[in-house]
């Protein structure tokens, strides 16, 4: 009974956990805001100004893009991912193990079921307003197109709460916060470099682009690629598709594996 | 319905396994409205296995649990919006100031947002730490941090307290503090389900008692009724004992405990006894007094150390 999926458990009120860190992430919102703000600033100068005279064009999808249009979107997707993944991993251990936020929630009328969804829906809003502010940004270097690019803030929405579910699986296995690195090391990073990022997949020998292909970063670089470009085709389907069978599929695995930690 | 009315918590051959370690082994009790109910037991003996199977932290292994009436099983979410819980653990939300935890937390309930700001403010009143209301919870002392915990469980005005060894780690001031305000809540009818391991804690706020010992009850009682049965009135301890003493206790079959250095015989005041002992055997030190329920407490369960 204790060790099984629980999915009717979840009630709106879900919200509740949701309120909680959002009251807590307006305490220091400014910390929160210029992260996001001045990270693409970084990004670009060294990315835009610095590399880009050594690169010169990138060719995608038969046209010839400057180095910084081509990463601007990818910074958007990494920022996505990271957002989600860090606030699910890192941030979500730190209440439930050392705050011991999830055992107080579970002595109100909230479930474990409750605590949890509301934890990835809150993970996907920092990817939301993160994204949103970075939007802002890069826009104001003339680097997105509208209003094709405003589908990346839903979209950003949907992949905050695939790479939210990943991390939240996680942090129901590990035994410590140090053993994050693990997953950063071998699943993050990786995505990181070869998701079509910093260059396109078609420098990649064959069998490597397939293994990219299976990597879901590359499925949000490009959509965000395609929106900023203000470049939408039916193919973009599959790489919607992908995400959501992602969300879908694993969120019930993230709330087993809380449940099997948690309740005993 | 009358069910409901007659208990708040009720519970038959209540048992809880972990892998092949029986926390809980089958044990039945209840608890009537506004009625103090105190579980005590060494370390390890079940009573907060048990208590965090009543307010449905953890799922029972086998029996039947009933609160307000209630399965836990099924109208788990009822049953917890109306208790309120101090778990064991300090588990204030340290991100929020001392109102923000009271407010934030009033909202897990569905409490609207204006209600659950007066109630805040009202508690704050009621556990004296209205001064400090927009501070850090981590600048809280470790007994106003307690103080919090018990505000916070009465958010939502429960029907049954459940408090999980409320005073441990305390200093005597903020341990009466507590129960003053305990106190005041049981003069309003609420209902206590609770665990310690401080005897004088128990007979003060309980009007009963389970004692517990490896997921076993061994006995059950008002505090005062368990002392008479299992300690007598009084106690004499005499230190370092002569053979003699041995010799007398064995002779007159009295209820003792031979320790290292020390006899402890229980009797009651009538029987005469100590007048003897007083008399006879009091080379060194005797010390007489009143029986108490750590005597009770120690007699059933022990003295070697739990871990």
């Amino acid at each position: 009974m204790n060790g099984s999926l629980q999915i009717t458990n979840i009630s709106w009120r879900f919200v509740r956990v949701w309120t909680r860190n959002m009251v807590v992430y307006r305490k220091i919102w400014l910390v929160n805001f210029l992260v996001p703000l001045l990270e693409p600033l970084l990004y670009l100068a060294a990315f835009g100004v610095g590399l880009s005279s050594l690169i010169g064009q990138v060719h995608y999808h038969g046209q010839e893009l400057s180095y910084i249009v081509f990463i601007a979107p990818a910074l958007l997707a990494v920022t996505m991912m990271y957002n989600s993944f860090f606030e699910n991993t890192y941030a979500s251990f730190v209440r439930m193990y050392f705050q011991k936020t999830f055992d107080a929630m579970m002595s109100t009328p909230l479930s474990l079921e409750d605590i949890i969804t509301g934890e990835i829906v809150w993970g996907a809003t920092k990817s939301v307003i993160a994204t949103a502010i970075m939007l802002v940004v890069v826009s104001g270097f003339g680097l997105v197109y509208f209003p094709h690019g405003l589908l990346i803030l839903p979209l950003s929405f949907l992949g905050g709460l695939a790479f939210g579910t990943v991390g939240m699986i996680f942090t129901g296995v590990v035994a410590t916060i140090d053993m994050f690195n693990l997953p950063i090391f071998l699943f993050i990073t990786p995505m990181f470099l070869f998701s079509g990022t910093f260059f396109p997949i078609s420098a990649l020998p064959g069998w490597a682009q397939k293994l990219s292909l299976a990597l879901p970063l590359t499925h949000l670089v490009n959509l965000c690629r395609a929106f900023c470009l203000g470049e939408l085709d039916a193919e973009l389907t599959w790489n919607v598709v992908y995400i959501t069978m992602m969300f879908a599929l694993l969120f019930p695995a993230a709330l087993l594996v809380m449940r099997r930690r948690l309740i005993n | 319905m009358a069910e409901q009315e007659r208990y708040i918590i009720r519970a038959k051959d209540l048992q809880k396994k972990f892998g092949s370690f029986m926390a809980v082994d089958g044990i039945s009790f209840h608890l009537v409205p506004g009625e103090c109910l105190g579980l005590l037991g060494p370390n390890g003996a079940g009573k907060t296995s048990t208590i965090r199977m009543v307010y449905g932290f953890s799922p029972m292994s086998s029996g039947s649990l009933q609160v307000f009436g209630l399965d836990i099983r099924t109208k788990w979410r009822q049953i917890k919006s109306k208790i309120g819980v101090c778990q064991q653990e300090n588990n204030l939300d340290p991100d929020l100031s001392v109102l923000q935890n009271l407010e934030v937390f009033a909202r897990y309930f569905n409490i609207p947002r204006k209600e659950a700001r007066d109630r805040a403010l009202q508690l704050l009143k009621f556990i004296a730490l209205e001064n400090r209301k927009n501070e850090k919870v981590t600048s809280l002392s470790g007994g106003m941090m307690r103080r919090l915990v018990l505000a916070r469980a009465l958010i939502n005005n429960p029907q049954l307290l459940i408090l999980d060894e409320p005073t441990t780690g305390l200093d005597p001031q903020a341990r009466h503090q507590v129960w003053e305000r305990l106190e005041l809540l049981q003069a309003n009818g609420i209902s206590i389900l609770l665990t310690t391991h401080y005897m004088d804690e128990a007979s003060r706020l309980c009007e009963r008692l389970i004692i517990m010992d490896h997921g076993k009850i061994l006995v059950e009682g008002k505090p005062a009724d368990l002392i008479r049965t299992h300690a007598g009135d009084h106690v004499v301890e005499i230190i370092n004992p002569g053979r003699d003493v041995k010799d007398f206790v064995d002779a007159n079959d009295l209820l003792h405990d031979a320790l290292n250095h020390r006899m402890i015989i229980y009797a009651r005041e009538t029987d005469g006894i100590f007048d003897r002992i007083g008399e006879q055997f009091c080379r060194e030190t005797c010390i007489k007094r009143l029986a108490t329920l750590e005597d009770v407490f120690l007699r059933l369960t022990g003295r070697e150390l739990r871990e």
